[in-house]
Formats: structure tokens, sequence, C-alpha cells
């Protein structure tokens, strides 16, 4: 209905908008239409608990070694077993959420920071220093991050922040492309003209117009990566060259048990399905923030 | 067309030199003198300075980078202190056919497995089918994989002991023993994989189905599989081609692991072992290697548009 028509005959104007009421009604909470998303963010949620309360939950020392409960099975006494060294299992999978956590989320924030930097950088120059910049976006990327992160650990040698910087530098290149071509996006919208014709510094410009709109799709980008820093810094730990034991670190856990999997497979079982859980769901929560909030995917929709 | 491959391969040539730079600067960047590790504890000036001149390190690093840079090129890779072998030997003629035959199994199984049930999910949209599908995928693409093949020994190989669980045999010398041998790494690391191609194909044909070309075939009366196979899925090579060249690079990680699950004796192994080893010329060859084929295989991706899809033909 026009807008003159219904100021013309004023009896229109409830019913209208009565109407228009009816039409929109209020969208249902993201947890309501989500119902995966819901139990996956819970069970995120359950690790991170697991990892801030860690020795309040904790049955046992996670470094604790005990000859006479050596490699014992799943019992009462120790919910998941020990390993061959009579270590808890259940106590250094709760503590390893602590590394897990930690690694993957330091990391993803360096790679965000590094990537916010390159990308702008790429995103903002233009002519040869943008073909530059973008040969070396493409040189990085030709690295995948696992085999990044082994080169990095070569030279700087094995130990918890030795990983997260391996693992952080080793995202660089996934997250400068993302902010670039937001930023390309950005560029081109009529408000940053407005903005330059109005000669506002580019500086300003840069900070109160382009950055505002590039930081949430990085946000997005971060959800999403957890969990590939996660993967990347237990597959390290898994190879022996990432962490280093007696710390209660999942990948080193799994690759602990892999010479016992015939007769205690609960060594490697236990630890890998706390990761493949943690993974799965963070996968999950990541898809969903994604199709929520992506601009990207919102207009190829 | 001509001007545009060209200038994908001048862009493909200066990322190798950059990634070269990269892995030359690895080998400086490392701990540890070689000279020093090479002469041991007793040494005087003299003999250092006598040393350290026959390596070339006394030369300006641009002069030391061009003559890597040579031999890299003409494949004297240098030698293994460990192994005692000529690296390239190591790397291209042992390592690389146990990966590169790994991962075209895993790229095979993954082909097969993933396209029909990416083409099952499109046509039965929004049904349990579709919803199954993106369960398997998601689960797929998110379950670490080393873990993956742990569970495969533990229940395939020592419950069942219905497959080998270690080694490599070469396909080439012992053909069914070699594949027998490589079911379950491949299994292990085609998963990701599969669950990739899955969520491509699906997000591809799904708009493909829509297009009028794919009404006009079923208005002729062409039978429903026929649509489907002929005239949508070729039209949806392109998209599931860059995406297979795009994660070549998660692949080649993947088989970093599974050959460490499965002690196959592939550049993952090699890798791993030259890490802990410090062998540092052994590591740097390795990432070279990777990211060479990397960028070749994207390449090749790119070139391959045309021939994928006639509409990017020049006219």
């Amino acid at each position: 209905m026009a807008v003159g028509e219904a100021s013309l005959d004023p009896s229109t104007v409830p019913a209208g908008k009565a109407a228009a009421r009816a039409k929109k009604p209020r969208r249902k909470s993201l947890f309501l239409r989500r119902p995966f998303f819901s139990l996956a963010l819970l069970v995120a949620l359950g690790f991170v608990l697991c990892a801030v309360f860690a020795p309040f939950i904790a049955p046992y020392d996670p470094t604790a070694q005990s000859i006479e409960a050596m490699m014992a099975p799943p019992g009462p006494d120790h919910l998941l077993g020990t390993d061959s060294f009579g270590k808890d299992i259940l106590s250094r999978i709760i503590f390893g959420a602590r590394y897990a956590l930690t690694i993957g989320i330091v990391a993803v924030l360096i790679g965000a920071g590094g990537g916010l930097v390159l990308g702008l950088a790429a995103g903002l120059s233009t002519g040869w220093l943008e073909w530059a910049l973008m040969r070396l976006i493409d040189s990085i990327l030709a690295l995948p991050s696992l085999i990044l992160a082994i080169a990095i650990i070569a030279i700087l040698g094995q130990g918890v922040d030795k990983v997260i910087l391996a693992v952080g530098i080793s995202l660089v290149g996934p997250f400068s492309r993302t902010v670039r071509s937001d930023v390309l996006q950005v560029k081109t919208q009529l408000f940053i003209e407005a903005a330059h014709l109005m000669s506002i510094p580019r500086l300003t410009v840069i900070r109160r117009h382009i950055l505002p709109n590039v930081f949430f799709p990085l946000l997005v980008q971060i959800t999403v990566r957890i969990s590939e820093a996660i993967l990347v810094s237990s597959s390290l730990s898994f190879l022996g060259i990432g962490v280093t034991p007696p710390t209660p670190d999942w990948g080193l856990m799994i690759a602990e048990g892999r010479g016992f999997v015939s007769f205690a497979p609960w060594m490697s079982g236990m630890p890998g399905m706390a990761l493949a859980i943690l993974l799965v769901a963070l996968a999950i929560v990541g898809d969903a923030v994604r199709e929520e909030f992506d601009p990207k995917l919102k207009r190829a929709q | 067309m001509l001007s545009r491959a060209a200038g994908k391969i001048a862009q493909t040539l200066v990322v190798l030199l950059i990634v070269s730079i990269a892995s030359f600067s690895l080998l400086k960047l490392a701990p540890g003198d070689p000279v020093l590790l090479m002469l041991g504890s007793e040494f005087d000036q003299a003999s250092y300075d006598s040393l350290n001149h026959a390596l070339g390190l006394d030369q300006p690093m641009i002069v030391q980078y061009a003559e890597w840079l040579g031999n890299f090129v003409t494949g004297d890779w240098g030698t293994s202190y460990v192994a005692r072998a000529d690296i390239f030997n190591l790397v291209v003629r042992e390592a690389l056919p146990v990966t590169l035959t790994l991962t075209a199994c895993s790229l095979g199984l993954a082909i097969l497995v993933g396209v029909p049930v990416g083409v099952l999910s499109a046509v039965k949209k929004d049904t349990a089918w579709d919803a199954g599908a993106a369960v398997f995928a998601l689960t797929g693409t998110a379950f670490p994989s080393f873990f993956l093949g742990i569970l495969l020994i533990w229940f395939l190989g020592v419950k069942f002991g219905a497959f080998p669980v270690m080694g490599f045999v070469p396909p080439w010398e012992d053909f069914w023993t070699g594949l027998y041998h490589l079911v379950l790494p491949s299994i292990t690391l085609s998963t990701f994989f599969i669950g990739m191609i899955v969520r491509v194909t699906r997000a591809a044909l799904v708009e493909v189905l829509d297009q009028p070309y794919i009404t006009a075939a079923k208005a002729r009366g062409e039978p429903g599989w026929r649509v489907v196979w002929v005239h949508g899925v070729r039209n949806i090579m392109m998209p599931v081609v860059t995406v297979i060249g795009l994660q070549l690079g998660g692949i080649l990680q993947g088989a970093v692991l599974t050959e460490t699950v499965f002690s196959m004796p592939g550049i993952g192994q090699m890798l791993t072992n030259a890490v802990l080893g410090r062998e540092y010329m052994l590591v740097q060859a390795g990432v070279m290697l990777t990211a060479v084929l990397f960028i070749l295989v994207n390449l090749l991706v790119d070139l391959s548009y045309p021939i994928l899809d006639p509409r990017l033909r020049p006219r």
C-alpha cells in the first residue's frame, strides 16, 4: 500500500500496521532454529569449563605416574583407564582441554592479527605493490598449514609456546586472503567514495569506515578457524614434533597409545574421542556462525 | 587466451621465486653453524675459515642464494648426514612415489564416493538423504584423520585382521598386495576430501539444476538420470576441479599424518624424521617440493578451465 493512499484514509492505517506485524512474526531465536548448533555450542562450552576448572574436576594429577595402575582399563578407579605409566587418562584429557583450547585460541589470534595487517595492506595498495603483496600471499598459501608449521618448528624447536607461534604464523595466509577480499568489497561501496569526496583523510577513512567493516567478517573467520588451529597443533604433537612429554596434550596422548592399540585401545581412543568430539562440535558451531553472519554467503543465496 | 596463460605462468614463476627464497632462509635461520657441526669440537681458526670458504659461506647472501637455486634446479640437493645418501634420490626417487601413490588412490576414492553422494544430496534436496549427506560431509571434514587411521587399524586391522596395518608395497611391483596395503591409508586420507567434494558438488549442482537448460532437457523428455549426469554434472566440473586443486595442499598435509600412522616411507615420514634429526636440508627439500607440487597443480587447474568449460574458450 502506498504511503500517500494511507494518509488519505486514516481508517486503513491501523489495519495496515497490524497486517505488517502479522506478516513479520518475530524470528525464532538462533538456538531454537538450529538445535545441532545449540548442542554443539554446549559441548564446546563444556570443554571450556573443563579447561578453566581442570584442577577442581580432574580426579588425579595429570602427570602423576603409578606403577600399580599401569595400563588399567576403564573402571571405577580410573574412569577412562590409565596409560603405560599409570597416568590417569581422564585427568589428562581434562587438563589437555587447557592446552588444546589455549593453543587454538592464541594461535588463531596471532594468525588473525598477521592476516589483518597483510590483508589490509594488499587490499588497500594499488599497482605493483598490490601485485607483489598478492604474490606474497599466494606464496604463503602454497604451503599447507601443517607443512608450514613443521618448517617453522624445525627452526624454532619444540614446546607449547613454539607450537602456538608456528600454528599462528601458518594461519596468516588464509586470514590475509579473506581480509583482502573483504577490503576490496568495502572499497567499492558508495560511502567510501562519499568519504573520499568529502576529502576526509585516507587514514581516517580506513580507521572509521574500512576497519569496522572488515572486523566483523574477521570475527566470523576466527570462530571458524579455531578448530583448524587445534587440529594442526594436535597433529604436530601427534607427529612427535609439537609439545613435549609429559604435557597432557591430546595429540601426544594419541601418539603414545598408538603402539598399544591391540591390547589397550583406550590409551589412544579416549583422547582421540575427546579431540574428535571437540573438533566436530567446533565445526558445527563454525558452520552455523558462517551461515548466519557471513555476508558473502547471504549474498549468494 | 594465450596471453592469459602467459600471465598465469609469469605469476606462478614469481610465486615459485618467493617460495624458494623462503626455503633458502629456512636453511639460514636454522639453529647451529654447519661449519662447527662438521668440524666437531677441536679446530683452530684457520681450519674454520678454510672450511667456511670451501662451503661458500663467506660469500654474500645473494651469491649463496643464486648458487643454491642453481643446484636445486639441477637436482643437486645435497647429502643427508643420517641416511648418508643423496637427498634428491631420497626425496624424489624414494619418498615421492609413495606419497603420490597414496594421494592418487585417496583422490580416486574421494571422487568415486564424494561426487555420487553430492549428486544424490542435490537431487534429493531437503530430504533425509540430503541431511544425512550433510552430517557425513561435516564429520568427514572435521574428524582428525590420524585418529581415524588409528581407529581403522584397531577395528579392521587388529580386531578383524582384514587389512594390513603398516608398510607400503609398491603397486607397480606387486599390484594386488600393493593395493591391499593401500586400502586403510586411502580411506583415512580421503575422508576429509570426500566431505569437501560432497559439499561442493551439492552446492554447484543445486544451482545448475535451476538453470533453464535443465528445464529444457526435461521438457524434451530426456530421462532423469541423463538430465542429472549428462547436463548437470558436465556443468559442475569446474568448481569441483577447482576445489580439488585448492585442497591438494590439504591432501598433502593429510598424507604427512597418514604416512606416520601407517608407517609408510613417504615425504611425510621423511619430513617428520628430518625435523627430529635436525636435518635442515632434508626439511627444506621436502617443504620446497610440496610447495612446487601445489603451485604446479593449481596452474594446471587454472589452465584447464577452457578445456572443462567451452564457454571460456576464445571465440
